[in-house]
């Protein structure tokens, strides 16, 4: 029990720091940091421990934080995120993708920088601006927002990401040139009869299975979905869950068929955990087949939702699994998602769930 | 960017930043002098002084941020607005938030 377990939460009012050792059985809270901005992504680089945070304040616009002493110190940067004189300016950091001193930064309206001297400056990657649908990208509930981020764990030439609603896109040239990467997925937000658009789709969240970089997992506003080449093709996999509208997705550390979803009732009904019981439901097959986890979790009257990058897990074994929901509870489960236990309440509402395992 | 010209033994423009700027630039004073000819010039200068902090005053329209306002003699000010010497300009957030 020698390492460190942090959950990176972000909120509507600044970002959060929690606390444990690898028993994971007791929690301290630190913040909130980030003088209280909105943060929509907060990440932790588990080789060197630097915290990111990505945001955008009404006030003072987007910016990348950082923290190289667990949060305890903070400075923030946007120098280079910005989009041409006369275009919409860049409103906020969306999503964060560290590796080494390298940071992929999505932002609203949707677009990707990178940094190469650890967030302190950053470059425009205007290959995915340019890609010609652009012009046809639509703002979400949430914004035009790139929300995910999915390095290639070997080929740094390898990007996926995923922008509300735009779809998902694929870069194999480091960012130069993209590809829209949708086929399979609905669209039943258009006309009948132009449901499978190459692009347009609004997909919520975009994880990568570990051990297997062309097995992809996606929670659509239109259905749950696996691809095992890549994106380019999708598969539906939302028979056996209680509803096709959710927003998180989170991959088990090891297993690249087990994943963990926390469906919605539905985008217009309330959009809150079905019949207000509250449920995350877990696949061991790769989506054949699902099962609902319930012990510990509200069993009644229960009206939030958990966004698109508010569900995680961690690297220990047996896997922690954490949420947060909309109402600002935070959960977790230190037994792979068997049973659960409020780590937090009365937080703003959470807009993201990180892990960090750091072993001394 | 502004190019006006302001001779270096003209005098400074009295400047108030926010008080929010206390966390954001922990070494910035609330009150200081500036020699700037325009809003935009103003900011200039507080980047120098202060790097990323013409980021949070203005976007890249470029346009000072919907909710900044600067003030000069009760009036609302743009990028381009000129700043006479000794005038006492407020940077202040404006109401905002949720």
């Amino acid at each position: 029990m020698s390492g460190k377990v942090h959950l990176l939460v972000g909120t509507r009012k600044g970002a959060f720091i929690f606390d444990a050792d690898e028993s994971r059985d007791d929690w301290s809270i630190r913040g909130p940091f980030c003088d209280m901005w909105p943060m929509n992504h907060v990440v932790g680089d588990p080789a060197t421990g630097t915290i990111y945070g990505a945001g955008g304040n009404e006030w003072f616009g987007p910016a990348v934080w950082k923290s190289t002493d667990l949060g305890a110190t903070w400075t923030h940067s946007s120098e280079g995120i910005g989009y041409a004189e006369g275009e919409t300016p860049v409103k906020s950091v969306w999503s964060l993708a560290p590796k080494g001193n390298r940071v992929y930064a999505g932002v609203e309206p949707a677009g990707l920088f990178v940094s190469d001297d650890g967030g302190a400056s950053f470059t425009h990657i205007s290959g995915l601006r340019d890609h010609p649908s652009r012009p046809e990208w639509q703002p979400g509930a949430g914004g035009l927002i790139l929300h995910s981020l999915v390095l290639h764990p070997s080929d740094e030439n390898q990007i996926w990401v995923a922008i509300s609603t735009a779809g998902v896109f694929h870069t194999a040239d480091g960012g130069r040139t993209w590809q829209p990467r949708n086929r399979g997925t609905r669209a039943d937000f258009m006309p009948e009869g132009q449901n499978y658009p190459e692009y347009g789709q609004c997909v919520h969240c975009l994880v990568m299975a570990p051990g297997k970089p062309n097995r992809l997992y996606q929670q659509n506003h239109c259905g749950m979905y696996r691809s095992d080449d890549g994106g380019q093709s999708w598969e539906s996999i939302e028979e056996g869950l209680p509803s096709t509208f959710g927003f998180p997705a989170a991959v088990h550390p090891r297993d690249p068929d087990r994943l963990y979803l926390l469906p919605l009732n539905g985008d217009i009904k309330g959009r809150f955990v079905p019949d207000a019981k509250a449920a995350v439901w877990c696949t061991g097959d790769s989506g054949n087949t699902w099962k609902d986890s319930r012990a510990g979790l509200p069993q009644e009257n229960a009206y939030f939702g958990v966004l698109r990058q508010a569900m995680a897990t961690d690297s220990l074994d047996p896997a922690g699994v954490y949420f947060g929901t909309s109402t600002g509870e935070l959960y977790g489960s230190r037994d792979e998602g068997g049973s659960w236990k409020p780590i937090a309440e009365h937080l703003p509402p959470i807009l993201s769930v990180e892990t960090l395992v750091l072993r001394s | 960017m502004s190019q006006a010209h302001v001779e270096p033994d003209s005098a400074p423009v009295h400047v108030r930043l926010p008080p929010a700027f206390a966390n954001l630039f922990p070494d910035a004073p609330r009150r200081l002098e500036v020699h700037a000819a325009t809003v935009s010039e103003l900011f200039d200068r507080l980047d120098e002084l202060w790097p990323g902090m013409r980021d949070r005053l203005c976007d890249t329209r470029p346009a000072i941020r919907r909710h900044i306002n600067v003030f000069m003699d009760g009036e609302r000010l743009t990028l381009a607005s000129r700043l006479p010497p000794g005038s006492d300009v407020f940077v202040l957030t404006a109401v905002s938030g949720g």
